[in-house]
Parts: structure tokens; C-alpha cells; sequence
């Protein structure tokens, strides 16, 4: 049963990035011991557990998945994260927005929008399992505050960022030792464009929930994007809602999430789209990295995503 | 921009640049990122709306480089930023490091995983000191392919005499770092001649764009002309009712070949056995290289854990308790002789005390200096921290020569032949910082050794080969 697999000298590009993604989540395995997954239900966090099941075969995969609920959720997404638990025999943590609102620990903002208010539950779940490393899907071409991150991006017992504090990483020797309450965020994807991820997600056939492809929605606008409507807050007075076709280009809290109009309703179609675009996904679709120049640096330093 | 229909077949380089915002880099990779279509329309209108927030005048490309809130209102780079470009046939992740001595160690970060370095000069200016201390570690640090970029031909008239003096200038000194492989490219980033786009300016420069050249360097050594490295990560055993007896040793290859049949000998033990599967989640292979992660199973039972490499049997790896080596000093607190220390070597740690500091290389002069011997006044106390430190410590960004004693032999690869090995972290054991990045065996800093006291020990035969 042996299959031939190109051995030509120079590995692709996809190749290479896969390699590295299951490098590091090896390291992880070797040096930590009670490593997490954060599991949006979001294609980089699919394609996360997807190199977690390459990289430890034919072992299950070594890791629990946390899903940081806020409520505000598209139910194809909800159902496509059991479904993956389910058929992975994992075991999902849920750290929920809702009960941390419900217990006093956050309070609903004026907005509706609670992608902020994630960080406070974030973290409340990595102290109560006494998770020491959190992989998280975050790429640095997301985001200016993104590019310097590191692989291994240590956080302190408040599960703060600081900039000045981060190690210098140097060949593929990644540190991650730390203090008792302290732990380390790893991002695999680091390397990763979102470009590269649409056309990993293509070669390997990884299926993602409904959503990332076009369909018919009612939504309104507002800000400039279109939002799907629902409990947390919308639409509003003047807002009006339409059946448009869209699609969705980043899974999160539906208050802040846009979806563009599209027509793509494949992989294929989805990277001719991407190749064309002339915004970038958190720009034409998340309306939390508009707030200012520091938008992301700052839920950085406070221990987000 | 049209995709490319073969982008399966694309393959990835790793650079690094180094320079100064006033040599013009932030606006070459502006330059690059925006030719090749790699800045998106939301990131151009943000960085148009921060230009007119700071006072308007050009589009400042810099801005799309600076991502920390304090680079920003300080108008510097402080940190390592990596951004990404692709062509049809390539990916580049680009390393971008502030040029200034004090940020050395970011250039050495970046060039750690570069296989090509691009090192900037003003052609008004030529080949300035900080040119020759990027040179410096770019050789230091074993980056295979330099480009120098020659940037501001504009101002200069496009001139060649000039940029033939700058060239000839450059690649006599980098040759006598021993960097082999250097194109210079002479170019205006602010108006994109020889960047993506060939100049009509430069009718004389038969050689290539910068982004012609950036595709065409090989992106690795031929994997089968180097030593075959696998440092083991973790060892799968999944004891399931489908896979009882499975027992696979994960890694990534580091270096060279490996097939099923070969030969390897695990070390440090020296136990020797010969694989017999090359397991990935896609199907086993016959044959695999340097950077594939894959799993190995091997015909006889051996005891292997994390940390151990397998290599092939019948090589002249050295296994050895005594790290001699070239380092640089990451941390803000200085180094201290006789302290405790963790080695970070492949994927080992193992305890270790930091017996001398022998050498320091004057990063500015880009001399050395040399000191004999062991500092046993300050050895004595690895807890003496005061301010009156010994002369004898490394400090942030500063590049020396150490001897670091480990708590167990480990198999050392020499840096300057295994660039994949022969890395190594020094490691606080009291907080787990990154103190020191280090090359095992002899660099370049001992080839500028300016001159060596008659006296002095023959500090290679302390390396425990």
C-alpha cells in the first residue's frame, strides 16, 4: 500500500507551511502539559484541528478544544462543531459569554457586540482547567499588531500580552517555558496567508460549515456591512433588512461579523474571489478591528484571541 | 490580480532585510508588497488616513511596516515584522528587522530562518559602517544568498560608475566574510526601478530585478548533498484496538534524506537500527527530505524519547558535555560566569553552567576581543549582580564566545556545516526567558579574530571532540 508521493528537491509551499504548523504543534506536545485548542468552528481553527489529526496520527488527537460561546452564534456553525467533536471523539470545553454576563464577570455592552467581551470567559477557562497552551488560529497577515506576534507568544498570570516582553524566536527552537499561572499562546498559522488557508482547506478536501459560501440571507447594512439580524441587536429603526447573496469571509460574533455579497460557491470559486479582493478579511468584514489604528494591539495586551 | 492556475506548484523562500528607515527599506518592501499586489485597498486607505493624521505629505509606506502603537508614535522599528508576498512561482515570508546596533538582535532573529538576506545602501552614501555590521551577521549567521540592494539610484542619475564602486566595495568585503553568493541590484524604491519592473533608467545593468532575482534563488541546498538530521519530538504510540503495537518517532526532518532501509543510529545512546516505515497522515513514503514533518518506526525495539536525533550510522557527529560556540545576548540582564543555565539544542533542554566568556566581537569596529582564560574572581558568585559587572559579560546585543559546561553529552553539530542543528537557546532556568542564541563550533567571529595572544589554550580541544 505503498503510494509514491513526489519526492522532487523542492517542497511547495503548502507543503512547507504544513510542515511547519505540525512542527510546532508537536512541540506543544513535548512540552506542555495540558495543551488547548481554541475551536471557533471558524476555517482557521477547522484547519488547525485538521493539522492536529495529520500531525499526531494514527493517535486521536492529544488536545482538548475550547469554543469561547457568545451567544450570538450562527447555528450552522454551533452544528458543525459538534458534529467534528462528535466524529473526532474530542473533548470540547465551552467558555460562555452568556454566563460570565449572567454571573457579573462582564457586562453587555451598549452595542450588543460581545467579540470584546470574550477575553474575560477566554481566560476564566484557561485558569480553570489549568490550560498551559492555547494554540490559536491567529495569522500574522491578519493585522499590523498580528506581524510581530510570535509562535510561542507567552502571556502573564492576567493573561496580558506585552510586546517588550516577548522572546526572540530564533531557527525552530521555540521556548515555551513559563511561570506557574502564566501560558503560552501558539499559532501554527502563523506563517499563513489567508490565501494559503483557502487553497490548504481546497487540497485537502476539509469540509467548513455552509456559511463560507454563497447563499441566499436576509441582512441590513450598517457601517458599511452587511450583518445577518438576530437577538443580540439588530436591525435597528432605520435599519432595513433584505435577502441578499452572501457569504461569510471570517466566523465570529454575529453583532460584528459582516458577510459580502458573493456568488462563490465552491473552494475554487472562493479563491478566485479572495485573489481578487482588493480589502483584506478583517477590513471588509470586521467591524472590531475599525475602532482605531490600535484596535487589535490593544485586545492584544488584554489577553484576546 | 489574476491567480496564478499553478499554485501547487509554488514553492516558499524565507528572507530577511536589514537597513535603516533612512536607506530607503520600508519603502522598498512598501515597494515590493504593493508591485506585487500584496497590499490590499483597506490597508493603502488606513495608512493614507494615519499619513493625513500625522500631517499629510506622501503616502508614507512605512506605516504599513510599523505595527506597534510605540513604533508608530516613535517613528521606529523596535521588533521583528514578518509580512508576506506572493508571485506566480513563489511565496516569500518576509523578516523585517530594524537596522540599528541596537536592535541587533532582531537582525539576528531574522536572518536565523532567512536564506536570503537583502542589505541596504543609500547610493549617495555607499557601503557605510551599519552596511558592513549587516553583512557581518548575515555571514554570521550562515544566510546562504545576499542581495545588495543599491537603493536611490535616482539621486545619483542613475550612474554606474557609481554603482559599480558601491558593488565591487560590497562584495569584496562580504567575500571576505566567506558570503559566496552576492547580486547587487541597483534600484530606486520610490519609483520601483529594478524592484519588480525593469528600468528603462539603467540600460547598462544586464543583471536582474530585485524580484527576478528573489525568484530564481534556490530556496534550499539539495537536500541529498547534506547530513541526514531528525530531532525526535515526540514518540507516537496510540495503544488503540486498531493500532496496539504502533510505536512511531515524530519529527521534523531537520536535514537531508531519509528512506526506508537506512541505517540511523539514535544519539546520545548509540544505539543503532534500521527504519522501516515513513509514516505520514497521507500514506507512507519510500523516501522523504528536509523540511517534511513525518513519523519513523524502526525494526528493533530501542528505547528513544523527545529530545533524542537520529542521524545515519557511521557518521562523524560528535557527542559532547562541553558547548563552545558564538553567541548572542538577547536579555537586558547581562551574563554572569559560573550561572545556571538551560540549553535548548534541537529538541533537548538539558541544565548547563556558562563557564567562560572568551571572546566579544566588537559589533561597531567589528573587531574582536579577546580574553583568556576563566574570570574565576567572578565565577565565584553567579549571584552578583551589581552594578560593576565583570568586563568579562555579554550584554544586550552583544555577540561572544562562550563555554557552556551541559549536565549530560548531547550530540553537537558544528553550525557552519548543519545550519539546522547547530542553533542552540540559552535558557533562565529561574523564569524561563530567552537569554542567549548561540551557533555550536568555530563562526565567523573566529575568523576576525584581529590577533590572538601567544598564550592562548587551544580553546578546540575543550570541545569534547
Amino acid at each position: 500500500m505503498t503510494t509514491t508521493i513526489s519526492s522532487s528537491t523542492t517542497l511547495t509551499q503548502l507543503d512547507v507551511l504544513e510542515s511547519e504548523a505540525i512542527h510546532v504543534m508537536r512541540e506543544v506536545a513535548g512540552e506542555f502539559e495540558r495543551p488547548v485548542l481554541l475551536f471557533s468552528g471558524g476555517k482557521d481553527s477547522i484547519v488547525m484541528l485538521h493539522l492536529a489529526r495529520k500531525a499526531f496520527w494514527p493517535s486521536p488527537v492529544p488536545f482538548t478544544l475550547m469554543h469561547v460561546d457568545t451567544g450570538h452564534n450562527f447555528p450552522e456553525v454551533i452544528a458543525y462543531r459538534d458534529a467534528v467533536v462528535e466524529r473526532y471523539g474530542l473533548r470540547l470545553v465551552v467558555a460562555s459569554v452568556q454566563d460570565a454576563i449572567d454571573d457579573g464577570r462582564v457586562v453587555e455592552r451598549a452595542d450588543g457586540s460581545r467579540n470584546a467581551l470574550q477575553t474575560v470567559p477566554l481566560l476564566d477557562g484557561i485558569t480553570s482547567h489549568r490550560f498551559d497552551a492555547v494554540f490559536g488560529g491567529g495569522r500574522r497577515d491578519e493585522e499590523k499588531a498580528r506581524a510581530k506576534e510570535r509562535m510561542f507568544s507567552l502571556r502573564d498570570e492576567f493573561g496580558q500580552w506585552d510586546p517588550r516582553r516577548q522572546r526572540p524566536e530564533l531557527w525552530d527552537l521555540y521556548n515555551g517555558r513559563h511561570k506557574p499561572g502564566e501560558h503560552v499562546r501558539v499559532f501554527p498559522l502563523s506563517n499563513w496567508t489567508e490565501l494559503d488557508v483557502w487553497r490548504y482547506i481546497e487540497r485537502e478536501g476539509i469540509a467548513l460549515p455552509e456559511i463560507y459560501y454563497s447563499h441566499q440571507r436576509e441582512v441590513f447594512l450598517r457601517d458599511g456591512m452587511w450583518l445577518a439580524p438576530g437577538g443580540w441587536g439588530g436591525p435597528r429603526g432605520d435599519e432595513t433588512l433584505e435577502t441578499r447573496t452572501v457569504r461569510y469571509r471570517t466566523v465570529g460574533d454575529m453583532s460584528c461579523t459582516g458577510a459580502v455579497e458573493s456568488d462563490a460557491t465552491t473552494v475554487a470559486d472562493v479563491i478566485a474571489e479572495v485573489g481578487a479582493s482588493r480589502l483584506t478579511e478583517r477590513g471588509a468584514t470586521r467591524a472590531d478591528d475599525r475602532a482605531s489604528e490600535a484596535a487589535m494591539e490593544d485586545r492584544k495586551r488584554e489577553g484576546y484571541f | 490580480m489574476t491567480e496564478p492556475t499553478h499554485h501547487s506548484q509554488r514553492d516558499l523562500l524565507r528572507l530577511a532585510t536589514a537597513g535603516s528607515v533612512d536607506d530607503g527599506k520600508s519603502t522598498l518592501i512598501g515597494r515590493l508588497l504593493y508591485d506585487t499586489k500584496s497590499v490590499l485597498a483597506d490597508q493603502l486607505s488606513a495608512v493614507e488616513a494615519a499619513t493625513a493624521a500625522r500631517g499629510g505629505g506622501q503616502v508614507d509606506l512605512a506605516l504599513l511596516t510599523d505595527g506597534l502603537r510605540a513604533e508608530r508614535e516613535q517613528g521606529i522599528t523596535i521588533d521583528v515584522a514578518y509580512r508576506y508576498f506572493s508571485t506566480a512561482t513563489r511565496a516569500f515570508v518576509l523578516a523585517d528587522t530594524p537596522g540599528h546596533v541596537q536592535y541587533t538582535r532582531n537582525m539576528v532573529t531574522g536572518a536565523s530562518t532567512a536564506e536570503l538576506a537583502i542589505v541596504l545602501v543609500d547610493a549617495r552614501k555607499g557601503v557605510l559602517e551599519q552596511t558592513r555590521r549587516h553583512a557581518t551577521i548575515t555571514a554570521l549567521l550562515g544566510v546562504p544568498h545576499v542581495v545588495l540592494a543599491v537603493n536611490k539610484m535616482d539621486l545619483v542619475d542613475f550612474d554606474r560608475a557609481t554603482f559599480d564602486a558601491i558593488a565591487r566595495d560590497f562584495t569584496e568585503y562580504a567575500t571576505g566574510l566567506g558570503l559566496s553568493d552576492v547580486v547587487a541590484v541597483p534600484l530606486s524604491a520610490l519609483d520601483g526601478d529594478n524592484v519588480v519592473d525593469r528600468s528603462a533608467r539603467t540600460p547598462w545593468y544586464a543583471g536582474p530585478t530585485l524580484l527576478e532575482h528573489l525568484e530564481a534563488v534556490p530556496v534550499l541546498r539539495d537536500p541529498h548533498t547534506e547530513d541526514f538530521r531528525f530531532p525526535v519530538q515526540v514518540v507516537i504510540r496510540p495503544r488503540t484496538a486498531e493500532h496496539p503495537d504502533y510505536r512511531g518517532y515524530a519529527g521534523r526532518i531537520a536535514s537531508g534524506v531519509v528512506r526506508v532501509g537506512d541505517e540511523l543510529t539514535v544519539l546520545p545512546s548509540g544505539k543503532t537500527s534500521h527504519v522501516v516505515g515513513i509514516d505520514t497522515f497521507d500514506g507512507p513514503l519510500d523516501e522523504a527530505h528536509a523540511p517534511l514533518s513525518v513519523t519513523l518506526r524502526l525494526a528493533d525495539d530501542v528505547d528513544i524519547s523527545r529530545g533524542d536525533v537520529l542521524l545515519p550510522t557511521g557518521g562523524d557527529t560528535v557527542v559532547g558535555q562541553d558547548l563552545e560556540g558564538t553567541v548572542c545576548w538577547l536579555a537586558e540582564r547581562r551574563s554572569v560566569l559560573g550561572q545556571r543555565l538551560l540549553v535548548r539544542i534541537g529538541t533537548r533542554t538539558v541544565r548547563a553552567l556558562l563557564r567562560e566568556v572568551n571572546a566579544r566581537l566588537d559589533v561597531e569596529s567589528l573587531t574582536v576581543e579577546q580574553w583568556r582564560g576563566v574570570d574565576t574572581l567572578h565565577a565565584v558568585d553567579a549571584t552578583d549582580t551589581s552594578s560593576d559587572a565583570s568586563p568579562q559579560a555579554l550584554t544586550l546585543n552583544s555577540i561572544g564566545r562562550v563555554r557552556v559546561r551541559l549536565a549530560e553529552p548531547v550530540p553537537l553539530d558544528d553550525y557552519a556545516t548543519h545550519r539546522r542543528t547547530g542553533g542552540f537557546l540559552l535558557v533562565d532556568p529561574a523564569d524561563g526567558s530567552t537569554l542567549a542564541a548561540g551557533m555550536v563550533g568555530r563562526t565567523l567571529l573566529d575568523r576576525l579574530v584581529v590577533e590572538a595572544p601567544a598564550d592562548e589554550d587551544d580553546w578546540m580541544a575543550g570541545a569534547g571532540i
